[in-house]
């Protein structure tokens, strides 16, 4: 059982934002002063219009880039400014579920599910036996030796939740997870997202369908317009104290 | 990672092609290698061999002060510490030397000929002067050739040609690091895909390297392999029967347990070092990544 973490009558966030933009190259600001923390355990979804700067922000909080400016805080630590060589040790703590799926097409599913534990430097026999129990979670344990490109859309993307969580992280970020999926297969996925957040795992899943907002009951909403994070109560910022149990 | 991950990069785009430049590069690596050690080790024994050989020759004009003086020179160079032998040659002997350009008058004994003295010295610069000195005090008109002083031009080419050999070896290794480079490069940008999976979910730098110095090590080896086997048959061909044509001389087209000690230490020198650049060409590319 994890301990209740509290700051100041705050949960301390496993994620925090101050201040944070980001501007491509020589370019206009993506982001815009966006000061958020993130609780432990915690569902959000990150929602706004295309454009409006939601795969920006992800891929600064699973470290893709570096923000223009701003201070970016994982697990307690500062990640803007920590040595590039760290980096990997924070990125180990992160799942990530792209749209695209990003799987490696010339490994099976299972090595494609076995890919963070074997990077994390786990024993085969750790590996196997964790493979299993995620294909079997997402329902995929008849795909094992399949090449993703045999495998519809939804299965892609579920093997994809599957090497994301695989390596047990404590911060799972989707980005529009179901954008090339069917209505069914959205509502199985965000059943999948639910019962990871049960288990304690922090999730983030970027949207802009407003149907999936009303599948995680508990969930908390992070809108995006224009670069800027909207928070009129502070509710964001200053996330209320809750037990974290992980 | 496991030797699970070494699937990862996809084999489907393995470099056929990079294993027949590197078999290219080593094979004549290997023959510019064994050209410069046996140039080298040539040039080293006609030096030692014939810097330690001299011949004394006496001129006089009459013929029985030419033989006082030769025996005078044979008796104190038989005495001197410096000189290992030394052989008066024969008459016999010199009318054979002759005999291509004079014929059967070179039997004749009333051709005046030399008194010669063959020497053997011991090893040193100085064993030459020390002859000099000697012959100038009991002999005077003797006229001293050193083998060496002969053969100091063809010495030279050899040792020029090895240099040469060094020089193309060289240039061979820092060819074969480009190839190696460039292929590793190729490699990243053929993979992008892979290795940003790969660091999206926590690999680091080396364990993306180690994956491409995997990779350049297996074609290095087959290159090596291939290599190796081309430059044996080749010594079988040509450097042997070439040694053996040049008879008692043979030694200095020979490599020695040393040379090719060196030629099989190559191949596993090439492999390493082959997988050394691609990881460091990888490291350093990635370096440029977050």
């Amino acid at each position: 059982m994890r301990r209740r973490e509290v700051v100041s009558g705050r949960v301390a966030g496993i994620v925090q934002f101050e201040n944070v933009g980001l501007r491509y190259g020589q370019g206009e600001e993506v982001l815009r002063d966006v000061t958020f923390a993130l609780a432990p355990g915690e569902f959000y979804f990150l929602t706004g219009a295309s454009g409006a700067g939601k795969t920006s922000l992800l891929s600064l909080l699973y470290l893709a880039q570096r923000p223009s400016r701003g201070i970016i805080r994982l697990f307690g630590e500062d990640v803007v400014t920590v040595p590039r060589k760290r980096l990997p040790g924070f990125r180990r703590r992160i799942g990530v579920v792209y749209q695209d799926f990003r799987l490696v097409p010339h490994l099976s599913v299972a090595d494609n599910v076995a890919l963070p534990l074997r990077i994390a430097g786990a024993d085969e026999s750790d590996v196997a036996e964790a493979v299993r129990e995620m294909l079997a979670w997402v329902g995929l344990s008849h795909r094992a030796a399949a090449s993703p490109e045999t495998l519809s859309g939804g299965e892609q993307q579920r093997v994809a939740i599957a090497r994301a969580v695989a390596g047990r992280p404590e911060l799972l970020l989707a980005d529009e997870p179901t954008g090339n999926v069917d209505e069914a297969m959205a509502d199985r996925l965000m059943q999948l997202f639910a019962s990871l957040n049960g288990l304690g795992t922090t999730v983030v899943v970027s949207t802009h369908d407003p149907q999936l907002l009303r599948q995680v009951k508990a969930a908390q909403l992070m809108r995006l317009a224009d670069g800027r994070l909207l928070d009129p109560t502070g509710a964001l910022r200053f996330p209320p104290a809750r037990v974290s149990m992980a | 990672m496991s030797a699970a991950t070494a699937r990862l990069l996809d084999p489907a785009r393995a470099g056929r092609a990079m294993v027949g430049v590197l078999a290219i590069m080593l094979f004549l690596t290997l023959l510019a290698v064994a050209a410069g050690i046996g140039a080298g080790r040539g040039a080293a024994a006609l030096g030692a061999r014939l810097s330690e050989r001299a011949t004394v020759q006496l001129t006089d004009a009459a013929p029985a002060a030419r033989a006082a003086a030769a025996a005078r020179a044979l008796a104190a160079l038989r005495s001197s510490p410096t000189v290992t032998r030394a052989r008066a040659v024969p008459r016999g002997e010199l009318a054979e030397l002759v005999a291509p350009w004079l014929g059967s008058a070179a039997d004749d004994p009333d051709l005046p000929m030399p008194e010669l003295i063959d020497l053997e010295l011991a090893p040193g610069d100085e064993a030459l002067a020390t002859v000099r000195s000697v012959l100038r005090r009991v002999a005077p008109g003797a006229v001293i050739d050193s083998h060496g002083a002969a053969v100091a031009p063809l010495a030279r080419l050899l040792r020029i040609a090895s240099a040469l050999a060094a020089a193309i070896a060289a240039l061979m290794v820092a060819a074969s690091a480009a190839v190696v480079v460039l292929a590793a490069r190729a490699g990243l940008e053929a993979h992008r895909a892979t290795i940003a999976v790969m660091h999206g979910l926590g690999a680091t730098d080396m364990q993306v390297a180690g994956l491409f110095q995997r990779r350049v090590a297996r074609d290095a080896a087959s290159a090596a392999l291939v290599a190796t086997a081309a430059a044996a048959m080749t010594a079988a061909l040509l450097v042997r029967p070439l040694a053996a044509d040049i008879g008692a001389n043979g030694d200095t087209v020979a490599l020695g347990a040393q040379g090719w000690g060196v030629l099989a230490a190559m191949p596993f020198l090439f492999v390493g070092f082959a997988a050394l650049v691609a990881r460091r060409t990888v490291t350093r590319a990635l370096a440029r990544t977050l």
